[in-house]
Order: C-alpha cells, then structure tokens, then sequence
C-alpha cells in the first residue's frame, strides 16, 4: 500500500508534469513551453483585475479630490510648506514645478487665494464627492429637503452616490432571477428526470440554443417588443424599466441556470432513483423526493452562477432598462445598472478624470462580485461531484 | 414486459401529483423553447423582406438611418475581421492549455487545479470588465507605451488608442474559456487505447500528441473555435471602448483603425435613431444578419460535436 503511494507521488513531477517517459531535450523544452502556455488563464485573470483596479487606484487611495473650493493657504505662509505639499496645493507636475522660479509660485498662489474669493459660496462646492463617504452614504445637498443618494457625474457639483446604480444592478438582477430560476430548474428536472432519454437529446441543444442568441439581440428584442407587449399586459407607466430588463435578463441566463442544474442532476446515481421506484414511489416522487434533494447543492451553485451572469450582463440592461438612477424598490420603475452606467458613460469621461476612475472602481466591485459568486458556485460544484461519485 | 410488469403495480386512481409536477416541469420546458422560438420567428419575419443584396453589400455613405439606401457591409467587415484576428490569437493558446490539462498535468495537482479554477473564472467576468481591461490594459499599457518607444516624436497616438487590434486581443481574452473547455472535452474523449498503442509502439509522448490524439481531436477544436467566433461576434460591450467606431466612412484598412460593428450598429439602431418606426425595417435585417452570423455558426458546432461523439462512441 505504501509503496504504491509513493511511486504515485514520484509519479508527478514539479509544474504537475506526469514523469515516467524520458523526452529527448528538445520535446523537454516544448513540454515546458506547453506547461508556460498553459498559466495563461490565471496569468489573465490576475492582469485583469490589476489593470482595472490600477486605473481606480487614486478613487481606494482617496488621493482624488472633487472639491472646486479648497483650503487657502495664505501667501505668507509658502515658506512653511515642502516643495511636495506646495507642488500638490498648486497641482503642478514635478517637471514643471522644477521648471518654476519662487516668483511665478508666488504669482500662483496669488491666483489660488482670488479664486476662492469667486468661486461660488455654495457649501457644496467644498465637498470632495470622490471619498467614500459621499459615494455610499446619503448627502443633504443645498436646495434638497433631506439626505439623499444622488448619482449625477454630469452637473456643475458632480455627485457620485453609487447607491442607486447599486439597488439598480439588484433589482433587476433579483428579477432575473425570480423569473428565470422556477423556469430553467423545472425544464432541468423535466429534461433530466420526467422525459424519455430522446426527447431528452432534443430538448437539451435546444434549450442551450438560447445562449447562442447575442445580448444585444435579447436587448433590441425587450426594447423593440417586448417592452410594449408587457406594457400592455401590466399597464405599469414608464415603458421601460427594470421588469423588462429583468425578464429579458432571465432569458440570458436560463440556458447557464439550466445546463448547471441539468448536470447536477443528471449526476445523481442511476441507484437512488431506481430504489425509490422500486419502493413503489412514482417517477415525480423520486424527482422531487430523491434526486432533487439530493441535487441541491447543484442547484444551489447554478443559481449563483445565474446571479454572477445577470449582474455582470450589459447591452440587455443599458437598452430595456431606462437608465433613469431613481433610488426605489418599485420593480415598474426605470432603473440605471452598474454596467449600463459603465457602457454608456466611459467614453464622454476625461481620461484619467475622476468619473473615469469612478467608473473603473465599478468595474472592480463587479469583477470581485463575480469573482466570489463564481468561485463559491465552483467549490460547491466540486463537493457536490465528490460527494455523488462516492469519494467522500 | 416490463412495461406490463410496471401496470401491473399501478393503482387505478388517477395520480394528481404526478400529473401536475410532469405538467408543470414541462410546461416551463415547452415556454422555454416556445419563447426562444418567438424572438426567432419575429426577428425573421420582420428582417426577412429587408435582406436585399443591396442592403448587405451596400455601405453607409449616405446616411447610416436611410432606410433605402443604408448598407452593413461595413459591419459584416468589421465584424469578420475583429472575429478572425481573435481566432488566431485564441485558438493556439487554448488549445495548448487544454493539452497540457488533459496530457500532461496530473488531475490532483495543485496548478491543474488553479488553471482549472482560473478557466471557470475568467468564463465568469461580465464582458464589460473585460472592456475595461482592454482599455486599461492594452490601450493604456501596452499601446502608449508602444507609441512612446516606437513613435516618440509623434503628438496623436497610433496603438495608444482604441484599434482593431486591441479588440481583436480582449475578445480573445474573454473567448480562451470557450476554447480550453471545448477543446478539453474532445480531448478526454479520445480513447486511451490509441495513446497506449501510439507509444507502445514507440513514439514518445510528444510525438503521441501531435500525430495520435490531435488530429483526432481535430472536429473538438472546431468546434470550440466555432463556439468561440460565434461568442464574440455577437459581444457589443468588450469592444464599445476598444475599438467599434459610431459611424466610419471607410472599411479598416490596418491593424491600428477603428471599425464598424453589427452588434454596435444594432445598438445605435435601436437607440439612437432618429425616428425608431421608420428605421425598423433596417434594423431588423441587421440583426437577421448579425442572428445568421452567430446563431448558424452555433448550429454548426453542435452538428459536428454530435457527430464527432458518435464515432468517437465506434472507436470506443
């Protein structure tokens, strides 16, 4: 028993080769460069979120600041400052604050002190709406009556409350979800359980088909059709909004809800069903009672898939959902998601300006979002797998 | 008899349980497939009578909103070729990553786990994350400071701005998931008795791979590049900022211009016409043309998937 353990250990070498052939020198080089090839899913993975979290960097930093008005430092005071702090305050780039006699830093400071005298009297100018204090928390801004969320990235104070974006992205997620999940389980547990295995090798291309439809087709079709059809069924007001968004969301991750949970249960042994059947229970009783059970956690990780799919989804929310950032539960109301709000801002914002880099914390708090859901969904997936092929 | 055998056991009192629960699952069966069916048929029936060889060879040099004179193929360039470069990009790194999991890598090692683990997530990334890292990596990174070596006295960038290329590379980022998965799985398919025979008679590992088990896994990685072509061509967000032009008067000429897209231009169509009603007969047959790009070239990989199972089943 020992020995064969250890000739399975010897057995695998380092990078997780299989030993026990001798490669002539060249084909260990091509094994090497088969095995460097091959890091280039997790080599991207990392790239990607370094590169999407380098340009929000200043944003977690809360090096940014928004505020048109700022601290005055009075001209007399230049002797007390460092170069650095000076070079800040009067927001040079060091090649030209070398470049600067004393004179000319004067003069700037001069200008900075007659600016603070123009700039308007509004407090709200003096907010730094970049810290995560006014992009989170609720603001009573000058001319409002209570504190409220606020997403407003083109405006003279421009306001960066993610929290309507954030109840957006929810909203019509948990729409999707409500839709799409009773659907594609029961198809799931038709496809898998209740049907003839030739209906079955029909009806499961055909319901994965569905993932072969582009989102910005789902989108034109929720905006173009769907949205009136609905709207005349439900009579609700503003034609589009995050119920049609999230139906059309539903129909773009069925076909990931479904093939997760098909296989989950398809992988349920043959055995348990069979038992129960032969216990008399009938083909639903061992469906319902027996292999869903049984399936659950399956299910369980399908779902978070599902989620991951839906809140990361574009085109189909930036068309049908209105993009209207009301901060409201209604699910009739028109709604502005994370992504939409990505898609259809980045390309007017100054580059390396603070909406763009707002925009690109999005990013983040989506791609880490999706990063958990799908790795909680894998790992349960993983024990599920075990857990049914008896080796746990 | 066993069909008698069962009856036999049968209670003659009809089963409501059963009857609702199989009624149930395959009603939502049936509303899956019949809405699939639906968008299909509406977008055929209404995009049909716009297809005309005018309006798929025509340009937009008039006005892109022109219901008469408007033309896509500007698009169907623009899309082809962004789709090509990708395939060239993705299809020998997937598929090498799919060679060193299943020949090489030993099933319980922690890097097959981690390249595993790594796939699935990068399958998982909403496409306009990876819209961002194509700006923020190859736009900002790679392509200024291409420029800054290659070109340092020019003032307008030249790879340091959105391009083809660029699209062509996030595309093919996002699609390596597609690739290694298809590809893996024709692979695991291959019976083990070829490989045990190719080097029992010989052949070291390597040369089993590239003579034996590639070529029979040959239809497997079709299909993966198909699947992945069909992905991509139909992405709208990966390529808003990195490379898809609203409106261009030429086709793309170079690695480093911009070009028009289908997915883009129904995205313009559907929301920034002037006058929706009036343009509708254009973009319905734009997405009949971009629905017959991705959905016939689906069709197409699961056709030669099942026929590759099929006599991969024979030599079993």
């Amino acid at each position: 028993m020992s020995e064969t353990t250890s000739i399975s250990k010897r057995s695998v070498g380092w990078m997780g080769l299989k030993r026990g052939h001798r490669a002539h020198p060249l084909e260990w080089l091509v094994e090497k460069g088969i095995f460097i090839v091959s890091l280039s899913a997790i080599v991207m993975v990392f790239l990607i979120f370094l590169f999407v979290a380098r340009e929000a960097l200043p944003i977690f930093l809360g090096t940014m600041n928004s505020a048109s008005v700022q601290n005055v430092i009075p001209v007399a005071d230049m002797g007390k400052l460092t170069p650095a702090q000076l070079q800040a305050y009067l927001g040079l780039t060091p090649k030209q604050f070398a470049d600067m006699d004393d004179e000319t830093k004067k003069a700037l400071m001069e200008v900075k002190v007659e600016e603070a005298k123009e700039a308007s009297k509004d407090r709200d100018a003096a907010v730094n709406t970049t810290s995560w204090r006014y992009m989170l928390r609720p603001f009573q801004w000058s001319g409002y009556s209570k504190p409220v969320y606020i997403w407003q990235p083109v405006s003279e104070i421009q306001k960066y409350n993610i929290v309507p974006l954030l109840i957006g992205s929810l909203k019509a997620t948990l729409v999707a979800l409500l839709f799409s999940v009773p659907l594609a389980l029961g198809a799931a547990i038709y496809v898998s359980q209740l049907t003839s295995p030739r209906k079955r090798e029909f009806l499961k291309p055909a319901i994965e088909l569905l993932a072969g439809i582009p989102s910005v087709v789902l989108g034109f079709f929720a905006l173009i059709v769907m949205a009136t059809v609905l709207q005349n069924v439900f009579g609700y007001q503003s034609r589009l909004n995050a119920f049609v968004a999230g139906i059309a969301l539903g129909l773009a991750i069925i076909p990931v809800v479904f093939s997760i949970a098909e296989d989950a249960l398809t992988s349920v042994p043959r055995s348990y069903t069979q038992a129960a059947l032969a216990l008399g229970s009938s083909k639903w009783q061992a469906a319902w009672k027996i292999a869903l059970p049984a399936a659950i956690p399956g299910v369980f990780a399908a779902v978070v898939l599902g989620f991951g799919r839906a809140i990361g989804e574009t085109m189909i929310v930036l068309m049908a959902s209105g993009n209207a950032s009301i901060v409201s539960w209604n699910i009739f109301d028109s709604t502005r998601t994370m992504t939409a709000t990505i898609a259809a801002e980045l390309a007017e914002t100054v580059f390396g300006g603070q909406h763009y880099r707002i925009l690109f914390m999005l990013g983040v708090l989506l791609f880490v979002v999706t990063f958990v859901s799908n790795f909680m969904a894998e790992l349960v997936i993983n024990r599920l797998k075990l857990k049914l092929e008896g080796k746990q | 008899m066993n069909a008698t055998a069962s009856r036999s056991f049968r209670t003659s009192r009809f089963d409501f349980g059963s009857f609702l629960f199989t009624g149930l699952t395959g009603l939502a069966t049936a509303l899956i497939i019949g809405i699939l069916a639906v968008i299909l048929l509406n977008v055929l029936i209404n995009g049909w009578s716009g297809l005309s060889l005018h309006f798929i060879l025509g340009g937009t040099e008039k006005d892109m909103f022109d219901v008469r004179h408007a033309g896509v193929l500007p698009m169907i360039v623009g899309t082809a070729a962004r789709v090509i470069l990708m395939t060239i990009f993705v299809i020998p790194v997937g598929v090498i990553t799919a060679i060193y999991l299943t020949e090489y890598a030993h099933s319980t090692s922690p890097f097959t786990r981690i390249i595993r683990g790594a796939v699935n997530n990068l399958a998982g990334v909403p496409s306009i994350v990876f819209g961002l890292f194509g700006l923020g990596f190859f736009i900002n990174f790679i392509g200024q400071n291409m420029d800054a070596v290659l070109h340092p006295q020019n003032a307008a960038p030249i790879w340091g701005k959105p391009a083809l290329i660029w699209a062509s590379l996030t595309l093919a980022v996002m699609t390596l998931p597609v690739v290694i998965i298809a590809t893996e799985e024709s692979l695991k398919a291959i019976p083990q008795g070829l490989r045990e025979a190719s080097l029992a008679l010989g052949a070291t590992k390597l040369e089993t791979v590239i003579q034996v088990v590639l070529p029979q896994a040959l239809p497997g990685i079709m299909t993966g590049g198909i699947l992945a072509v069909s992905r991509a061509a139909g992405e709208v967000a990966p390529i808003l900022f990195t490379g898809a032009a609203y409106y261009m008067a030429d086709l793309p000429k170079s690695l480093t211009d911009q070009f028009m897209d289908l997915g883009y231009h129904t995205f313009i169509l559907s929301t920034q016409s002037p006058n929706v009603e009036k343009t509708k007969p254009i973009l319905y047959a734009t997405v009949v043309v971009l629905l017959l790009l991705t959905f016939a070239l689906n069709i197409v990989a699961i056709l030669i998937r099942a026929r590759m199972r099929k006599k991969l089943r024979l030599l079993a």
